[in-house]
């Protein structure tokens, strides 16, 4: 970072980078390395989905199966059972085994392992969640830059234009966006995006809350562009472009790493309510708000088909929100500083 | 009709005017039902009492001769008359038309061109006034003149019909309708014998109403009937409430009895989930809706006694459309018929107790039933199996490579109700299994029906539900598959699949104008016709559903009817 470069090293001692800085802070903190390990885990175990569906659970978890039977307890049972009432109304599938080879969370309306779906689930909330975070960010960072750095009239277009989505409720624009391109896809000139695609809830996602994202940088480049390195670099006849990508960009990269498990969080969320609500991914693929809808109908009967994803998301976000407090503290330059200071 | 809400489309041609008997379900846990000595309910410990009923929506408009939903039929057969009613009589007797302000079934003329009607004397509307000759043939113009959903389907074989169609506001029937005051009469004179005509007449649109009656949609506005209770208020919103009518006397105790509970209230506004609740508790006496499939294993095992299960003129089925690809292609529609697993459509409407394989397009019970399956596994026409066994996939498989549409996309649309997108999840399972690139599309439950007929919205296959206006094969023949009943680019097409086949017509003319003076004929010409269709596979057939209703601790007598369910007439209370 050059704001932080121009520190003189101390005699006999290797500098430390910032980043080895940072990276030894967060370290330290045991909330931090904790939601580490959970997101490590949650990701090993994710893409972990078809090794657990083929060879331990035995099943094809997209495949809906009502006859299908479990070997439990020395006999065949199946999936669906019939109540056994006086009326016979009904079938209800099978509740959790905790036996991984059958059915380890049950079985849900279509006779499918629920711990295979959400193992599968899995993969999809994380990879929306992540890629529209880092997609989120980048065009926060693009338009909170070029406002922040530009001023005048980008400013004025730019920051209004984010006051204007700010004003819309954010999951109200997402299901908007959604209705809108689930029905059909989206068709934008050669390029056509199946309405199916996890493209469109990464995007529709990103662009909700681009304007939470592109606050803070722009005041970040606002305060930036009054530094004195910033003018140092100007009165040393630095082009705009070198200034922006030299001195602007390292110096706001700590803002955007900040933010981006925080986003990466309220991502999930979105992501989650517009699968539940059929908008996000789409049957027969699986994400954890689509096992929550999958679950919706059996909330008297089979509880942990919905628990068990509302539990995942839960921990997910929390730990995002723990590790972005512990980014927040170790990247922080005034943080860092008044740490170091005697 | 369509769906438990919205009624569906009529049509229907020519066709025997009874049914043979429809087997009653072994499961029913019915107690035989007491019907009043001579509909007469006076002096009855059980006369009294409000009869609480609960939905989640009000029914649409009070005006008896546009509502086509089923919500209000099923009250408003308590509050209305035609000259010929549905007998108000428990199970398969109640499919049979009588006489009702009528003094009888007039015995046809004319080869079957003319009725004469006789009205009965002396029966007054619930705003006092006596019902005249001249309000009978009022109310046959007011059908067009209001633009009733089933002018034309089932009132355009009266004569001058053609011309009221085209123009509504200048109606007269003329030659169609004719009334005699002196003599107390109504003619009839149609353009066709029709075997339906007294179906057609019982139908809930044909009621008598006064001859001043408003020519426009009435609202909220329940205008006075002859039954024995008046809708007092209606607000969509709220609820409903309804009263005895104080000049109501008994004239015929099977087309319309007199009625138990003082008061009848619809609140409407509660879930269906609370609306199992609020019933379980005695909050309400009968919910409307249905029940939904989570809260079935807790009513079999608490309330057993308050779960009625009766059989139904309603099916599940996947019509095709025969004008798009992949399924402009028999063989694409036949790998579907032979792929689709119906046990699976059973399990997810409830299991058996609920509902029952279906192989035909005609539903079980009706002339026209037989009960066989060609499309399962190990059957074909030739050899056709007694009972569906299984999906055969393989065969499927290569159905479709033989059609040269292996790999296409297609996309299914459903109602978006948890059960329908369960169904839903599975068949695109099992296209994609044989050889398509599927996906599913739920549209809300409120417009998926008319989406799905509308050829602009370019539907390939989609998840449909049917139920019986009247107990006769051509409202499942004729009205979803007949060439008369097809109209691109209209939200009213109700034969979704587009099917127009010549062959088929000529099928179910024959049938039609034969089961006009043999029944057993009809009956045999009307499974011809089924057989053909199944074998060009405009649909697949899926389940035969029946009817779950739940009901208060304290409702008694509960007594239901084929096409209007519980007769909330009879209902004790107290």
């Amino acid at each position: 970072m050059s704001g932080t470069s121009v520190m003189p090293p101390a005699r006999g001692k290797r500098v430390k980078g910032p980043w080895e800085v940072a990276a030894r802070t967060l370290l330290r903190m045991p909330s931090a390395v904790a939601s580490l390990s959970i997101l490590a885990l949650l990701v090993i175990v994710s893409l972990a989905a078809p090794f657990y569906a083929r060879h331990v659970a035995h099943t094809d978890p997209f495949e809906s199966d009502v006859a299908a039977t479990v070997f439990l307890h020395g006999e065949d049972v199946p999936v669906m059972q019939p109540n056994q009432n006086r009326l016979h109304l009904g079938l209800t599938p099978i509740g959790p085994t905790w036996r991984p080879s059958a059915d380890l969370l049950g079985a849900d309306t279509q006779g499918r392992d629920v711990a295979a779906r959400l193992l599968y689930g899995g993969r999809n909330s994380l990879l929306i969640s992540s890629c529209a975070a880092i997609l989120c960010i980048v065009l926060a960072a693009v338009v909170g830059i070029c406002a922040g750095f530009f001023g005048g009239l980008v400013d004025i277009l730019l920051s209004r234009l984010m006051d204007v989505m700010w004003a819309i409720p954010v999951y109200l624009f997402a299901i908007s966006l959604s209705i809108v391109t689930v029905s059909h896809g989206l068709s934008l000139g050669p390029i056509t995006i199946r309405s199916d695609s996890l493209i469109l809830p990464i995007a529709i996602i990103a662009l909700v809350y681009v304007p939470y994202a592109a606050r803070p940088i722009r005041g970040r480049v606002l305060s930036l562009r009054q530094a004195e390195f910033v003018l140092a670099a100007r009165c040393l006849g630095a082009s705009r472009t070198r200034i922006l990508l030299r001195e602007i960009l390292p110096n706001v990269s700590t803002t955007l790493i900040v933010l981006a498990p925080l986003v990466m969080a309220l991502a999930l969320l979105a992501e989650s309510a517009l699968s539940f609500l059929s908008i996000g991914v789409q049957s027969p693929q699986a994400s954890w708000g689509t096992i929550i809808e999958d679950g919706q109908g059996l909330i008297y009967t089979r509880p942990a088909v919905a628990i068990a994803p509302g539990l995942a998301i839960v921990i997910t976000v929390l730990a995002l929100n723990v590790l972005g407090d512990g980014l927040r503290d170790a990247l922080d330059v005034r943080e860092t500083s008044r740490r170091g200071s005697p | 009709m369509r769906r438990r809400r919205v009624l569906a489309l009529p049509l229907a041609l020519l066709l025997a005017a009874a049914a043979p008997p429809v087997t009653r379900s072994p499961d029913s846990t019915d107690l035989p039902p007491l019907i009043a000595p001579d509909g007469q309910t006076i002096g009855s410990p059980h006369r009294g009492g409000t009869l609480r009923l609960t939905a989640d929506a009000g029914a649409g408009t009070a005006d008896p001769q546009i509502n086509y939903n089923s919500e209000m039929i099923s009250l408003a057969v308590n509050v209305y008359d035609g000259l010929t009613a549905f007998a108000k009589r428990p199970g398969d007797p109640s499919n049979r038309p009588v006489a009702d302000l009528a003094e009888a079934l007039p015995a046809p003329e004319d080869g079957g061109l003319t009725y004469v009607f006789h009205l009965r004397p002396g029966i007054r509307f619930s705003d006092g006034r006596i019902v005249t000759v001249r309000d009978v043939v009022a109310s046959f113009q007011r059908i067009f003149k209001v633009n009733s959903p089933t002018s034309g389907g089932f009132y355009g074989g009266l004569v001058g019909a053609d011309a009221c169609l085209k123009d509504g506001a200048h109606c007269t029937l003329a030659g169609g309708v004719v009334g005699d005051d002196k003599a107390g009469t109504i003619t009839f004179h149609l353009t066709h014998p029709d075997a339906e005509f007294f179906d057609k007449l019982s139908f809930p649109h044909a009621y008598v109403l006064p001859a001043d009656t408003p020519l426009h949609d009435l609202g909220n506005d329940a205008p006075p009937g002859t039954g024995p209770y008046r809708i007092v208020s209606y607000d969509p919103n709220h609820g409903m409430l309804v009263e005895r009518n104080p000049f109501f006397k008994v004239w015929s105790a099977e087309a319309q009895p007199d009625g138990y509970p003082d008061r009848i209230t619809y609140s409407f506004g509660l879930t269906d989930e609370a609306q199992v609740t609020a019933t379980e508790n005695g909050d309400f006496d009968y919910m409307y809706d249905n029940v939904p499939l989570d809260r079935y294993g807790e009513l079999g095992d608490r309330f057993p006694d308050q779960v009625h299960i009766n059989p139904l003129f309603g099916t599940f089925y996947l019509p095709m459309n025969v004008n798009l690809p992949p399924f402009d292609k028999l063989r694409a529609r036949q790998a579907v018929n032979y792929a689709v697993n119906r046990l699976a459509m059973q399990t997810f409407y409830g299991g058996p107790a609920a509902a029952t394989v279906l192989c035909q397009n005609v539903p079980a019970g009706l002339p026209g039933y037989e009960p066989y399956c060609p499309y399962t596994r190990g059957a074909d026409f030739a050899h056709p199996a007694t009972a569906w066994k299984a999906p055969d996939l393989a065969l499927a498989r290569k159905l479709v490579e033989e059609s040269g549409t292996k790999g296409m996309h297609v996309t299914l649309v459903v109602p978006n109700r948890a059960v329908e997108v369960a169904m839903g999840t599975n068949l695109q399972n099992m296209l994609n299994a044989i050889g398509y690139d599927a996906d599913v599309k739920p549209i809300a439950f409120a417009i998926q029906f008319t989406y799905i007929q509308n050829t602009a919205n370019k539907v390939q296959i989609s998840l449909s539900d049917w139920y019986a206006d009247y107990a006769e094969p051509s409202d499942f023949l004729t009205a979803l598959y007949g060439c008369e009943n097809f109209h691109p680019n209209s939200d009213s097409s109700v034969n979704i699949s587009g099917f127009c086949d010549q062959t088929f017509q000529d099928l179910i003319h024959r049938a039609a104008l034969v089961s006009v003076t043999d029944k057993a004929a009809g009956s045999r010409l009307w499974a011809q016709a089924d057989r053909y269709l199944l074998q060009q596979s405009a649909a697949a057939p899926l389940i035969q559903i029946k009817k779950i209703e739940l009901v208060s601790k304290r409702l008694g007598n509960f007594y239901t009817t084929n096409l209007y369910h519980l007769l909330f007439s009879q209902a004790w209370v107290q």
